[in-house]
């Protein structure tokens, strides 16, 4: 609870330093500030008074809101790590930055905890809100610009979906309240069809927030357009807790009713890693192909959703921690490599492996990650979300992940066969302290939950 | 002391040997693998020849989903991992030569899927076993891809594909028998006393059918294997054919077959026929070669499926003969690898056509190379000799079931008179005739080479001339698994 609390007023604080100008001060703050949310949230594991509900049941700080707020947080500060200097060179206003990015991180907080399906609007648009903003912060660039027009407006549009998918809920169980929905949803052997709807409804928006198909076609535009940092967030943090309200509201109320819904989240899934991997197949932009693997992803994360039940926590945890930090490693390469050669074209990491041997193997550890290769993070992830449907007799769509797994090999190993095989004639790239500590980090993070994924998979 | 220190030992030797300078690094290289090889004797000689699992480790790893760190040696690992720690310090002195760049990532990869291999031949758990499986593939691809010849990065991303894929099925195989499992383990003897119906069964024998296929390879999804044999510098080449493909052949024995014997037993014919077709048209091919890396890698096809012949016939003979050819196989292509690296690093080329007359500038070299086209092609009192009467026994006592099964047989038999054409055609083509400009200036073989075509000769003849030590430690292994899974065939 005091993880909201905190990471609400850290940015106003923040704003205050930027009006003092107090620019150097203003990373150290909001790091340690994320610190003390983290140990705040930790605090609360396991604690009895914490499984009851707060502000009229509205929130539910319980141990699902621990881990993923954990995970959140801590993706938060690596990304947060990376924008030293970053922000510098696109304004001079840059405590608005960091106040805007932890505004994003508050709502976050409330998506992961809340218990109401009022708080889980409001969350989402309190982060909504704060993206639509980042995604615009290079003024004068074109690409920029579209991006924020073009978050905003599917951003208000699947709002609406998602609002009035809440409205026909409310209108068939007479109650927001989670506890409230479910009770409706296992006392009344008749559901209204509108409660059907509203589901529907419900899937739409929640789909477009998370970027899955078809619902997708804002992400790679946004995600090219927004300045790299911003999309490392979008697809990382706002990724995992996207999908962690996904679960917290299906898992809570809807799982009775999945012989509904579980045929059209498979359809989705289905479309969503087809699309996904078969476009970033043809992307010449690392940047793009990084959106359009995201989406696939996406498919990757919906597993846990289509095979509910009680391990789903733990694969998307998992999932999501791994893809967080091998993309964290993704676009931070990227930064750098980008402020070099100006391009973020696959020709550009080209003989990265003889320059920077140290760049390109973390590289290719978040590589080999994202592609699933056992002893890396993301394929314990994989693993949990094979298992998991194969548990349903999801056997067709098992299929359907493998081979879109080995699809997504070509685009990965595009990047390791840049750096390592192919070379050209450029200076070595400078990597600063900051980025060395977060590759670090990320790379051994990685490889400790490949080799005993225990670490992480204990928790819930 | 349990099997782990054989698992662990590598991979700290391949971090400590990727640090180093180049020059120190091979040095260290061959340390640690003499080192590996002293103590799988050393386990050689606590073995108890018969059916149990010894050495055993067994800790939780993720205990949540029933998987433990757990592996052990018996009779058919023992052969194995006695092949892999004998072999990896050979390729490590055939490339004494060899200058590479970045030397120490060289070895550090050759050490890090020496604990691959390890751990694929000694696991005893499902995860465990698919983790070491793909532990074993990624170094491999940075070694073809790093250090290989022009067309290595289209060649390894082809060969990087087609085992990734197929060990995706086998991963969800091994996910399906997990949780069909009543203990809710990855225990493989937990999966052996299951008895899935026979539906399911066929699905788990294909998706490892697949993966296994794949890596041997079997006609007709061999097609990556002869470019990334010629691409491969000749060290991966080696570790390639001599070791890894080995992974295929046991995962037959040990995961395929007795995980899904009914589903086997359904289409034992059918694979056993394809076995043989890869024989014949390995043959034929290797046979028209005339790029002798090309040619070994074909002959290494028709090898590789008449071992598989033997094991799909499923009886003792059979699968006793795949165990000791494995082990000859190995010893054998590197020989024959390790012999077409020399002629391609004095002559500059791996054509047969231009070569001619080598034996009477280089006569040591020359004996080196018969003796081990003999062990090839399976002369009596060479190692090939054993393995292939074995084998083709095997496959006859299943032939004798049924008229259509004993023709199979008879051509699978009849390829042993093809391989010895094409083998010592070749070596009378480049070694054999008058000497031209280019192999004039033939230099003898000298020091390290010396040393280690001395070490493989040596091996071919003593196996050759008495198999049994090697034979005894699989055999009670052999007969207990084959006796076990043979009964469930008709239930």
């Amino acid at each position: 609870m005091n993880t909201i609390i905190i990471i609400s007023v850290l940015p106003i604080a923040l704003l205050y330093l930027g009006l003092y100008k107090a620019q150097k001060a203003l990373l150290p703050v909001s790091v340690i500030g994320l610190l003390v949310a983290l140990g705040a949230s930790v605090y609360q594991w396991d604690q009895h008074d914490a499984a009851q509900t707060q502000y009229h049941g509205m929130l539910l700080f319980n141990n699902f809101s621990v881990v993923f707020s954990s995970v959140t947080i801590i993706s938060t500060i690596l990304i947060l790590l990376l924008s030293k200097g970053y922000f510098e060179k696109i304004s001079r206003h840059i405590a608005e930055y960091y106040a805007i990015f932890l505004f994003s991180l508050a709502g976050i907080i409330v998506m992961v905890s809340f218990n109401n399906l009022v708080m889980m609007f409001i969350g989402i648009e309190i982060m909504s809100v704060s993206l639509y903003i980042l995604a615009g912060i290079k003024k004068s660039d074109f690409a920029s610009n579209e991006a924020a027009l073009k978050y905003f407006l599917m951003g208000a549009f699947s709002t609406g979906f998602l609002l009035f998918g809440m409205a026909l809920l409310y209108g068939s169980a007479g109650s927001f309240n989670m506890d409230a929905i479910r009770d409706y949803v296992a006392n009344h052997p008749h559901i209204d069809p509108m409660f059907y709807t509203g589901i529907a409804l419900i899937i739409v928006g929640l789909c477009f927030k998370v970027g899955a198909a078809p619902f997708h076609f804002w992400t790679p535009d946004v995600y090219e357009g927004s300045p790299t940092l911003v999309t490392a967030f979008m697809s990382t943090v706002v990724k995992t807790a996207g999908f962690a309200a996904f679960l917290r509201l299906f898992s809570a109320c809807f799982q009775p009713l999945s012989d509904f819904w579980t045929p059209i989240l498979i359809v989705i899934t289905i479309i969503t890693l087809f699309i996904g991997n078969i476009t970033a197949l043809y992307q010449q932009s690392f940047k793009r192909m990084l959106a359009f693997s995201s989406i696939s992803h996406a498919g990757y994360l919906l597993f846990a959703i289509v095979s509910l039940g009680s391990a789903s926590a733990n694969s998307v945890l998992v999932y999501a921690t791994a893809y967080s930090i091998a993309s964290i490693i993704a676009f931070g390469a990227l930064i750098l490599v980008q402020q070099q050669n100006g391009s973020d074209n696959f020709e550009s990491f080209n003989g990265l492996g003889k320059r920077n041997p140290f760049l390109a193997f973390v590289l290719t550890v978040a590589m080999l990650s994202l592609a699933g290769i056992p002893l890396t993070a993301g394929f314990i992830g994989k693993f949990f979300m094979f298992t998991g449907a194969v548990s349903r007799f999801h056997i067709g769509l098992v299929i359907v992940a493998v081979i879109n797994a080995i699809i997504s090999i070509f685009y990965y190993f595009r990047v390791i066969i840049a750096m390592y095989f192919r070379s050209a004639e450029r200076n070595e790239v400078a990597v600063p302290v900051y980025y060395k500590v977060v590759f670090a980090v990320s790379a051994i993070v990685t490889i400790l939950i490949g080799v005993y994924p225990d670490l992480i998979a204990r928790f819930i | 002391m349990t099997v782990s220190i054989l698992l662990f030992l590598p991979i700290v030797a391949a971090v400590i040997v990727a640090l180093l300078k180049n020059g120190v690094a091979k040095h260290a290289a061959l340390f640690f693998s003499v080192a590996q090889l002293v103590i799988a004797l050393i386990f050689l000689s606590k073995f108890i020849p018969d059916a149990s699992t010894q050495f055993r480790i067994d800790a939780p790893w993720i205990p949540k989903f029933g998987i433990y760190f757990s592996a052990g040696i018996d009779g058919i690992s023992m052969i194995l991992v006695l092949l892999t720690t004998l072999l990896v310090p050979i390729i490590i002195l055939t490339t004494y030569q060899h200058e590479y760049n970045r030397e120490g990532a060289f070895y550090g990869l050759i050490l890090f899927m020496q604990a691959g291999l390890l751990v694929v031949f000694t696991a005893l758990d499902g995860f465990l076993f698919y983790v070491g499986w793909e532990a074993a593939l990624i170094p491999i691809y940075f070694i073809c891809a790093l250090w290989g010849g022009e067309n290595r990065i289209r060649v390894t991303i082809k060969f990087f594909i087609y085992t990734f894929a197929g060990s995706l099925f086998m991963l969800v195989a091994l996910i399906y028998l997990y949780l069909q499992s009543p203990a809710g383990t990855f225990d493989l003897h937990n999966f052996y006393t299951m008895s899935l119906d026979a539906k399911h069964q066929t699905w788990v024998f294909w998706a490892f059918f697949l993966a296994f296929a794949i890596k041997m390879p079997l006609f007709p999804l061999h097609t990556w294997q002869p470019d990334t044999y010629t691409e491969a510098p000749s060290g991966g080449t080696m570790m390639l054919s001599g070791i890894m493909l080995k992974m295929g052949i046991y995962g037959v024995i040990r995961w395929m077959i007795p995980n899904a014997p009914v589903g086997f037993f359904h289409f034992q014919t059918l694979v056993i026929i394809l076995a043989v077709i890869g024989i014949v048209y390995a043959s034929i091919i290797a046979f028209k070669q005339k790029d002798g890396k090309r040619l070994v890698a074909y002959s290494s096809i028709g090898h590789v499926g008449l071992i598989a012949a033997g094991i799909l016939a499923w009886n003792i003979q059979g699968v006793q003969g795949a165990m000791i050819q494995m082990l000859n196989h190995g010893i054998n292509v590197v020989g024959m690898f390790f012999i077409w690296d020399i002629i391609i690093r004095r002559t500059g080329t791996r054509d047969i056509d231009q070569l001619g007359g080598i034996a009477k500038v280089a006569p040591k070299f020359a004996i080196a190379f018969l003796i081990i086209v003999l062990g090839t092609v399976g002369l009596p009192l060479t190692n090939g000799f054993i393995g292939e009467f074995l084998l083709l026994k095997g496959v006859f006592t299943y032939g004798a079931t049924h008229f259509g099964n004993l023709v199979i047989s008879a051509i699978a038999g009849s390829t042993i008179i093809l391989g010895a054409v094409y083998m010592l055609r070749m070596y009378k083509n480049v070694m054999q005739g008058q000497t031209n400009a280019l192999t004039a200036t033939f230099a003898d073989i000298k020091g390290s080479e010396q040393l280690t075509l001395g070490i493989i000769c040596a091996l071919i003849i003593v196996i050759g001339v008495y198999p049994q030590p090697i034979l005894h430690i699989s055999e009670a292994a052999v007969t207990q698994l084959v006796n076990e899974i043979s009964a469930k065939f008709t239930m």
